[in-house]
């Protein structure tokens, strides 16, 4: 019977070695591509290879695709792609009550069993059916391999397909076309013609293998979603926020210079920006974090767009080079694809605990703008408004991502170059004698660039005195530049959108304010509660330093204020100190996003109370 | 464009108070950097000066060229940002034992390994000035300090053998006071393509004078300093008593010039790697028996310089994949259209 559904989540889950995030990369290229709106969570251990077989070493690829709106990988998984019992133990909890999990019961035997830490004699399958799961059993290994039997390959290379016996066989569950992973393969492959054919052929089986065994008593279909009218491509965080600076740097007709060093979950950026050569960027991985921002430091006093991403532990390192950027007042670009901390912390989980450090974390009066992402595409607005304010501003900007919009995806529609707006460098005048700290109106110095004749200045870390940047002690200028400087950051507020109510009343009982990646969870739960005549509204702050100009009319519009955050408060904290109000703190650390659930659940709590 | 061949030593300066100590070394280099600027033909307009923090690290400064006086440790990192968007621009680093040898210790060798075509200017003067007076990596041991009282118990770097391990393309050694010396390695410096390392020995007259005597003072420099002569032997001495080195069996010996044979004689090669490293290996700390310190250009080899390759890759993608176009960067490889 084939069921007709508004949305579904769909976990593929196995060991590292599977090839479960491909799995799931595969599924939702070709979800949107079907016209689905979606959203996606990768999962996966901080190990390259973990133990084979243990739940450390699982790996997780989690898609939320529906013809509805959806703006979160999803709550209760509704079908778990189990590879091996420890994927089955780390995700069963996930399950909604009489979900579907694809269990490939080779993964089940002892061995598998004793490597999850479990009793040899346990029979997860049944365990599984008794607590009311419809569980479909499938030899995936064993067919695989008897798949590839002609095929000349070795058993280890054989077994490498079976995560493609597994996409066939959702694909056929969820009633999607196979022809965009054909394709896919058919790029990957290019020039292993036995590795090509092999993979074809598992993925075909797959796919048979639900048509042709009645082993599902379902068979789902998901609408397209009636998205905006417009062009789409799917889109993670971390390209986004690669492709957003390219095309900041070209709309400002500068060069763009990245550097960085890797370091999880901000490596693919550098990863991104290494193969756009031909758009003129240069990339330089450094010997360390320091180096990276100073090399891009060093760009931007050539007259370049500099950019270095990092995460918590290299923003830290960071932090002295970004005074001095700060000091010299050059446009310098600083992302933070935030991660569990602190020190190493949770190297591959997400948390957004990196506010106080970009808002605060520098010694001396060195005020900063940040600026936070909210979805994997808003990563590319983000990463251009940050580039805009940096240049026309002429200062460092701080831009917080965090693992879990960095690597999760989403339906992008893309907009056409010639809408991007221009974004204009405050040059000086070259026919005019220079000074390098004369300001304007929006006490923005201008930007002199080495190689004009007459311009040349020098700069430097020290204090200084206007408008000629000469070092200067005098107790009496140190506090008027601290105050310029300070001022200059604060003007940037007039030139910024209005903040805007997300979702709900404008005014009322209950607003959630929310940063970053919250946003979807949020949306999500005040939609569902709005739906149920519940009065809450949702408002989400971009600009976290400095706020928007009208941020406190919202605040003040409404009886309780909740912000919900994955740290232990921190924007609660500052919006308590400035705007003197009773905020209240929803906080999760566990290295997760929030559910939409637990922030509906603290909302009923906080309506009881 | 300014025309470069008027431009004169003064025209170098600033209108800002040199405030290093009365009698400091750098005085000395200052004036010497000044003289050759415009001898090598650029337009102030396109010569930058990046330094970290340290005294040497005010030079900037003192120069009417572009610069940047940054953080301690860093002038590497930002003047390789900079020659990597601008390779038209001559730059020059300037830093010192306690920047470039401690704090900066790890930029540096990245640096010289990757060999972008920039200068730099290490004022080695052994003890940390500004600070006003501690031991420094390149202090020697046993130093009593303000840090170290009883004597510092710090092995100190051999910056020629640093370098070379490093694999810097430049190397060469001058003093504050040989302003003859220190012309030819500026030039020399500025022709080399690579990364050009130049350690001055830089007197402190306040918290470590007297440190590089035995190479400045007239009583005593010509036995103790060997000058590195393109072609030349390696001699040195009094001219009535001249010593020469030799190599045997990969160990360096010195004898009376005259005793030794003519193709015996190691005459100087700054492109021989091997010599190189024997030549950095003198460095025995000053006593009577030592053999000399040398001085002048120990090794220049001409190699892949970075930023140009980085050029190259650039030329190469767009040569495969055209210009890059903002359009197609936008919509990626797969998109769909919802109308």
């Amino acid at each position: 019977m084939n069921q007709i559904i508004e949305k579904a989540t769909v976990l593929f889950a196995g060991d590292s070695g599977d090839g479960m995030q491909l799995t799931g990369f595969q599924f939702t290229n070709t979800s949107a591509l079907h016209g689905n709106d979606l959203s996606t969570f990768p999962d996966f251990p901080a190990e390259i290879r973990a133990p084979i077989g243990t739940v450390a070493g699982v790996s997780g690829f989690k898609i939320n695709f529906g013809s509805v709106e959806i703006n979160t990988p999803g709550g209760k998984v509704d079908t778990l792609v189990a590879m091996n019992a420890a994927a089955f133990i780390k995700f069963r909890a996930d399950l909604k009550p009489q979900g579907i999990i694809i269990a490939n019961i080779n993964g089940f035997d002892k061995r598998n069993l004793r490597l999850a830490g479990l009793n040899e004699t346990r029979d997860l399958i049944s365990e599984a059916k008794n607590s009311g799961f419809q569980v479909i059993e499938i030899e995936i290994t064993k067919l695989t391999r008897e798949a590839l039997k002609e095929s000349g390959l070795g058993t280890k290379e054989r077994d490498r397909s079976k995560n493609m016996f597994t996409l066939g066989l959702v694909y056929w569950l969820y009633n999607r076309d196979i022809e965009p992973s054909l394709q896919f393969l058919k790029d990957k492959f290019k020039s292993k013609p036995d590795l090509l054919d092999a993979n074809i052929k598992v993925l075909k089986t797959g796919y048979h293998f639900g048509e042709t065994i009645e082993l599902f008593s379902n068979r789902f279909t998901v609408n397209k979603a009636s998205l905006a009218a417009g062009s789409y491509r799917n889109i993670t965080g971390n390209e986004a926020t690669a492709i957003g600076l390219i095309a900041a740097s070209m709309q400002a007709h500068l060069d763009l210079y990245y550097a960085g060093y890797p370091i999880t979950p901000a490596s693919d950026i550098l990863h991104e920006l290494s193969n756009r050569k031909n758009y003129g960027v240069r990339s330089f991985q450094a010997e360390d974090e320091i180096a990276a921002i100073g090399a891009a430091i060093g760009a931007s006093f050539a007259g370049s767009l500099g950019v270095t991403a990092s995460s918590g532990p290299g923003i830290a390192l960071k932090t002295e080079a970004l005074g001095l950027a700060f000091m010299l007042e050059t446009p310098l670009v600083v992302i933070n694809v935030q991660r569990g901390g602190p020190s190493t912390g949770l190297p591959t989980k997400t948390e957004q605990s990196d506010l106080f450090q970009a808002i605060y974390g520098r010694n001396g009066e060195a005020p900063i703008p940040v600026i936070a992402a909210r979805s994997p595409k808003d990563c590319f607005a983000v990463a251009f408004e940050a580039c805009r304010i940096a240049i026309e501003h002429m200062t460092p900007v701080i831009l917080l991502s965090d693992g879990y919009i960095a690597n999760g995806s989403e339906p992008w529609r893309f907009p056409k170059a010639d809408q991007l707006q221009e974004i204009q460098p405050n040059y000086p005048n070259i026919e005019e004698a220079y000074l390098p700290y004369e300001r304007d109106a929006k006490l923005v110095r201008s930007w002199a660039i080495p190689g004009t004749a007459g311009h040349e200045h020098r700069l430097g870390g020290l204090e200084k005195e206007e408008p000629t940047g000469n070092v200067s002690y005098e107790p009496e200028n140190h506090q008027k530049m601290v105050l310029t400087r300070a001022a200059k950051v604060d003007e940037i507020a007039n030139h910024i959108p209005s903040q805007e109510i997300d979702s709900g009343p404008e005014s009322g009982d209950v607003l959630i304010v929310g940063w970053g990646s919250t946003y979807g969870a949020i949306r999500t739960a005040v939609q569902n509660m709005n739906k149920q005549g519940i009065s809450v509204s949702h408002l989400h702050i971009r600009y976290l330093f400095p706020f928007p100009k009208d941020l406190e009319k919202h605040l003040l519009n409404f009886k309780t204020v909740i912000v919900p955050e994955l740290n232990n408060g921190q924007l609660v904290k500052i919006i308590r100190e400035k705007f003197l109000i009773d905020a209240i703190p929803l906080n999760k650390i566990k290295g997760l996003p929030f559910l939409s659930a637990e922030i509906e659940d603290a909302v009923q709590e906080q309506l009881k109370g | 464009m300014e025309t470069t061949s008027l431009l004169k030593p003064k025209d170098f300066a600033t209108d800002q108070d040199v405030r290093w100590c009365p009698g400091c070394g750098d005085y000395s280099i200052l004036k010497q950097v000044q003289t050759v600027m415009p001898e090598l033909g650029i337009p102030r307009e396109n010569i930058v000066f990046i330094s970290g923090i340290g005294c040497s690290s005010r030079f900037p400064y003192y120069m009417n060229t572009f610069g940047m006086h940054s953080i301690h440790g860093r002038a590497a990192p930002i003047a390789s940002g900079l020659k990597m968007m601008r390779k038209d621009l001559s730059v020059w680093i300037i830093t010192g034992d306690g920047d470039s040898l401690s704090i900066g210790g790890n930029h540096l060798i990245h640096l010289l390994r990757r060999n972008l075509d920039v200068n730099i200017l290490l004022f080695n003067n052994e003890i940390y000035g500004l600070t006003k007076g501690q031991f420094s990596p390149t202090s020697e041991v046993g130093k009593n300090t303000k840090s170290s009282p009883w004597g510092t118990v710090d092995h100190p770097f051999n910056p020629a053998a640093l370098a070379l391990g490093a694999d810097a393309s430049f190397f060469a050694r001058g003093l504050d006071r040989d302003t003859k010396g220190l012309r030819d390695i500026l030039l020399r410096a500025h022709a080399h393509k690579g990364t050009s390392l130049v350690e001055i020995y830089q007197n402190c007259n306040v918290f470590n004078d007297g440190a590089f005597a035995p190479y400045s003072e007239k009583s005593s420099r010509q036995q103790s300093s060997l000058l590195l002569e393109e072609g030349m032997p390696l001699t040195y001495g009094e001219d009535t008593q001249k010593e020469a080195l030799y190599i045997k069996n990969m160990k360096v010996f010195s004898a009376p010039l005259e005793s030794i044979s003519k193709e015996d004689l190691w005459i100087h090669d700054s492109k021989d790697p091997m010599k190189a490293h024997l030549l950095s290996r003198l460095f025995d700390p000053y006593s009577e028996k030592a053999l000399p310190r040398p001085f002048g250009v120990f090794y220049q080899e001409e190699r892949l310089v970075y930023e140009e390759e980085m050029d190259k890759q650039l030329h190469t993608a767009v040569e495969s994949k055209g210009v890059g176009d903002l359009d197609s960067l936008l919509q990626g490889k797969n998109h769909w259209t919802i109308s």
